[in-house]
C-alpha cells in the first residue's frame, strides 16, 4: 500500500483526525526509517517519559503507525490528537492521560 | 625459533580479562537477549552494559552505539544507510582516495545507484587536506567519510578539521575510525563527526565484534532489517558473547591505553630508524602524525612477498599493507594515492607493534630486517634494474 493510500484509508475511518498543521508537544521522539514494531516499543517507552497531561510527538514513516498507533491509544486509554502528514513521514500526536 | 607478531593492525590476540568476561556468555548464560525471562534478561543487562563501557570510550552515549559483525559492516551501513535517509537532499558523496575497501567499494556502488562520489586526493604523507574538501563540497553533498588512520601508512588525518567544515555545511560526516580506535584517544564530540566505525579486535577484543556510533537524532536507514535489536537499527540476534568482549575490551582500553601508547612509541621510532639505515628504503605515511605502534615502508629493488615470506622464515609476522598487493600483486592504491611509483609500490612492508611487543623482539627485528633487505637485493632481478608498467604488472627487466 503507497503512503497516499495508506492514508487514505485512515482518512476514511471517522474516529481518525488529520491536522492542518502541527502542534506544539512536549517531547518528540524520530523513529523515522524504523519498521515494525519499533513505533509501538516507542511509544511505550516514551509515554512513561513524560507527565499526565503532556503531548508526545512521533516521527515516523512506517505506514502501519496509521493503524497501529490510534489504536495503541484506544486499548491504553491515552488520547489520540491526529495525524500531521508532512512531506515524507508522519507526525502523530498523543496526549498522556494515564500511567500504562 | 623466536615468533614475532608484528601485524597488530590486521588483528589483535584476545586479551585474557576479555575472554573471561566472554567464556559464561557461551556456557551457562546463553539466552537470548529478547526472551523475558532469567538468561534473556542477564543477556540483556550484559549487552546494555556492554553498551555503556564501549561508548565510554569515545566519549558518546550509550544509545548513540549500534553493534554490528565487524567494520566493513559499520561502513557499509554508514554510507548506504545515510546515503538512503538524505537522497532527497542530494546525492553527492565526498571520501578520499585512501579509503578502506569497504568505504570505497560502497561508495562505487552507490555510484550505481546514481549517485555522485567525489574521490579526494591526498598529500605524499597520506593526509587529507581540509581546503580540498571544501572545495569538493556542493549543494548536493549529504556526506563525507574520511578514514580517520590508515592501516597501510599510519598516517592520522586531520578529522576535527574536517569534521568542522562538514557541520558548519550542514552535512553529515563519517569517519571509519577501525585503525584508530584503540591505539589513540578518540572523543567522537572532540573530533565533530556524526558517526564513526570502529571495531573490538583492534583493541584487543575479540572478532565479530564492532560498532557504528550514530549521533543522537541522526536519522539511518538500517542496513539489515528483521527484529528491534539495536533498537530496530541493525536487526538479528545479538552476537553476545562478542559484544561482552568489545566492553571488556573498551573498558580496558579506557584504563590501559596512556600505557600502550608509552609502551609502543619508543620501540616504533627505533624500528623507523632502523628501516630509514638501510639505503633507499623510504618511510610510508606521517612520521609524526601516525598511529603509535605502526612502521611501514617501502624497500628499493625487492618485491614485498618475498620480504614477507623471508620476515616470517625469520619468525617476524607482518604485512605488505593492502588486499591489492598482498593478494593480486596489483599496487596499492593508499601507495600510488601518496606518489609512490608503481615499481616501487610493489616493495611495501608494514610493521605494527602492540602491548606484548618487547625491548628484545625489537633487537632482534633491528638486526634482521636489515640483513633480510641485504640477503634479498642480492639474489633480486630488480636491483639490476625495474621497469615498472602503468597497469601495475610486475615486469622485472630483460
Amino acid at each position: 500500500m503507497s503512503t497516499t493510500e495508506a492514508a487514505q484509508k485512515v482518512h476514511d475511518e471517522p474516529q481518525l483526525k488529520f491536522l492542518d498543521k502541527p502542534i506544539e508537544a512536549d517531547a518528540t521522539t524520530d523513529i523515522i526509517y524504523m519498521m515494525c514494531p519499533m513505533h509501538l516499543l516507542t511509544i511505550e517507552d516514551q509515554v512513561k517519559e513524560i507527565e499526565t497531561g503532556q503531548i508526545l510527538s512521533i516521527l515516523t514513516d512506517y505506514d502501519g503507525a496509521l493503524e497501529d498507533i490510534p489504536e495503541w491509544c484506544l486499548k491504553t486509554g491515552n488520547e489520540f490528537i491526529g495525524i500531521f502528514e508532512d512531506d515524507d513521514h508522519y507526525k502523530f500526536f498523543i496526549k498522556k492521560i494515564k500511567e500504562s | 625459533m623466536k615468533k614475532i607478531y608484528m601485524d597488530h593492525v590486521a588483528t589483535n590476540p584476545l586479551h585474557p580479562e576479555v575472554l573471561d568476561a566472554m567464556l559464561p556468555f557461551f556456557k551457562e548464560n546463553y539466552g537470548n537477549p529478547l526472551s523475558l525471562y532469567e538468561p534473556g534478561i542477564k543477556a540483556r543487562e550484559a549487552i546494555e552494559h556492554a553498551r555503556e563501557s564501549t561508548a565510554s570510550l569515545i566519549n558518546a552515549k550509550a544509545k548513540e552505539i549500534i553493534f554490528t559483525s565487524s567494520g566493513a559492516e559499520s561502513n557499509n551501513f554508514a554510507l548506504k544507510g545515510i546515503a538512503s535517509a538524505h537522497q532527497n537532499k542530494g546525492k553527492h558523496i565526498i571520501v578520499s582516495r585512501v579509503e578502506h575497501h569497504s568505504i570505497l567499494n560502497s561508495a562505487r556502488f552507490l555510484e550505481k545507484q546514481g549517485f555522485a562520489v567525489t574521490y579526494l586526493p591526498v598529500d605524499n604523507y597520506g593526509r587529507v587536506n581540509p581546503a580540498d574538501v571544501e572545495k569538493a563540497v556542493n549543494d548536493e553533498t549529504i556526506l563525507i567519510s574520511i578514514i580517520h588512520a590508515s592501516s597501510e601508512i599510519g598516517t592520522i588525518q586531520p578529522i576535527a578539521d574536517i569534521g568542522k567544515i562538514a557541520h558548519e555545511k550542514g552535512i553529515v560526516f563519517h569517519t571509519d575510525s577501525v585503525a584508530a580506535t584503540g591505539n589513540i584517544p578518540v572523543d567522537v564530540k572532540a573530533l565533530n563527526v556524526d558517526l564513526m566505525t570502529f571495531a573490538a579486535h583492534q583493541f584487543y577484543g575479540p572478532k565479530g565484534a564492532a560498532a557504528l556510533y550514530v549521533r543522537e537524532g541522526s536519522r539511518i536507514v538500517p542496513l539489515i532489517y528483521g527484529g528491534i535489536q539495536e533498537g530496530g537499527r541493525r536487526a538479528g540476534t545479538e552476537n553476545v558473547p562478542a559484544i561482552v568482549g568489545m566492553g571488556k575490551a573498551a573498558e580496558i582500553t579506557i584504563r590501559d591505553l596512556q600505557k600502550r601508547i608509552d609502551h609502543v612509541l619508543p620501540k616504533r621510532d627505533s624500528m623507523i630508524s632502523t628501516g630509514l639505515s638501510v639505503d633507499k628504503v623510504i618511510l610510508t605515511g606521517h612520521p609524526e602524525q601516525r598511529l603509535p605502534g605502526h612502521a611501514s615502508f617501502v624497500v628499493e629493488y625487492i618485491e614485498g612477498e618475498a620480504m614477507l615470506m623471508m620476515l616470517a622464515v625469520k619468525g617476524i609476522y607482518s604485512a605488505s599493507g593492502s588486499a591489492c598487493s598482498s593478494k593480486a600483486l596489483k599496487s596499492s592504491p593508499v601507495l600510488i594515492s601518496i606518489g609512490v611509483p608503481v615499481h616501487l609500490a610493489q616493495g611495501s612492508v608494514v610493521f605494527t607493534i602492540g602491548e606484548s611487543t618487547t625491548d628484545e623482539d625489537i633487537t632482534y627485528f633491528n638486526e634482521t630486517f636489515p640483513q633480510i633487505i641485504t640477503r634479498l637485493r642480492e639474489i633480486s632481478p630488480y636491483s639490476k634494474g625495474w621497469e615498472g608498467t602503468e597497469d601495475a604488472t610486475c615486469t622485472a627487466k630483460k
